[in-house]
């Protein structure tokens, strides 16, 4: 019940503030060096840092959970214990993927 | 396309209701989301990948094909199922008829605009000059 409420508002949040964003990033890469600055400075804000956390936890949670829903669609999975098994997995294992992209991101990179 | 003697229920609806195509919306957002599941795993790699997010860096990847096609079939898949996302939501909670045309017409306009602007700004990057 939680992970379907989930999957719906990181699903609003990715088409408004991630296709928003998407956007804004290839309309900077393409206007030139000062609108890609003006993105970068935006993004590396505290606030935009924060932001851009939240995106990323929301796509692999979305993601995770579509995949359960995915395997539900073929009927699988619903006796009560394995459900519930499976939409915890989907909650730890978004905060596991977010954790470890940002630490891939941050340290692999040097930044 | 049903021929009412599946033996799952997806099957059994599959090509039916009133227009024959109820189930199409349906079955149009699960496959825009497997080539999601793709596309988006390639886009958290690249971006983990790439020697460095500066300008150049980008503008050098988003030339190449390897990076340009997979970059606009993903904006454009993901405006595809943001779109069919949003829809459902909208039908599920907006419950007076005019409002929920109102507002669908609303986001479809936003989703085809700023969809728009995204492959403008790809195709510019990919096929543009000098940086």
């Amino acid at each position: 019940m939680l992970v379907s409420i989930l999957h719906r508002i990181t699903g609003g949040a990715l088409t408004v503030a991630g296709l928003g964003l998407l956007t804004w990033w290839l309309a900077a890469i393409a206007g030139g060096d000062q609108a890609y600055a003006d993105f970068t400075s935006a993004a590396t804000h505290p606030v935009g840092l924060v932001v851009l956390a939240g995106l990323s936890w929301a796509f692999f949670q979305h993601t995770l959970s579509g995949v359960r829903h995915l395997v539900m669609d073929t009927g699988a999975g619903f006796e009560i214990g394995r459900n519930k098994r499976g939409a915890i997995a989907t909650v730890i294992g978004a905060l596991l993927l977010t954790a470890a992209f940002w630490a891939l991101l941050l340290l692999g990179r040097g930044a | 396309m049903s021929t009412g003697e599946s033996a799952t229920p997806l099957g059994r609806v599959r090509g039916l209701g009133a227009a024959r195509e109820g189930g199409q919306h349906w079955v149009a957002e699960r496959v825009t989301s497997a080539a999601l599941l793709l596309l988006g795993a390639w886009f958290i790699a690249s971006l983990l990948l790439l020697p460095s997010l500066d300008r150049g860096t980008l503008i050098e990847w988003l030339r190449s094909p390897a990076g340009a096609i997979p970059m606009g079939l993903f904006v454009f898949t993901s405006f595809v199922h943001g779109l069919d996302g949003m829809k459902v939501v909208v039908d599920d909670y907006v419950h007076d008829e005019g409002n929920r045309f109102a507002l669908n017409t609303l986001l479809l306009f936003a989703a085809v605009g700023a969809g728009a602007l995204a492959l403008f700004a790809l195709a510019r990057i990919a096929f543009g000059g000098q940086a």
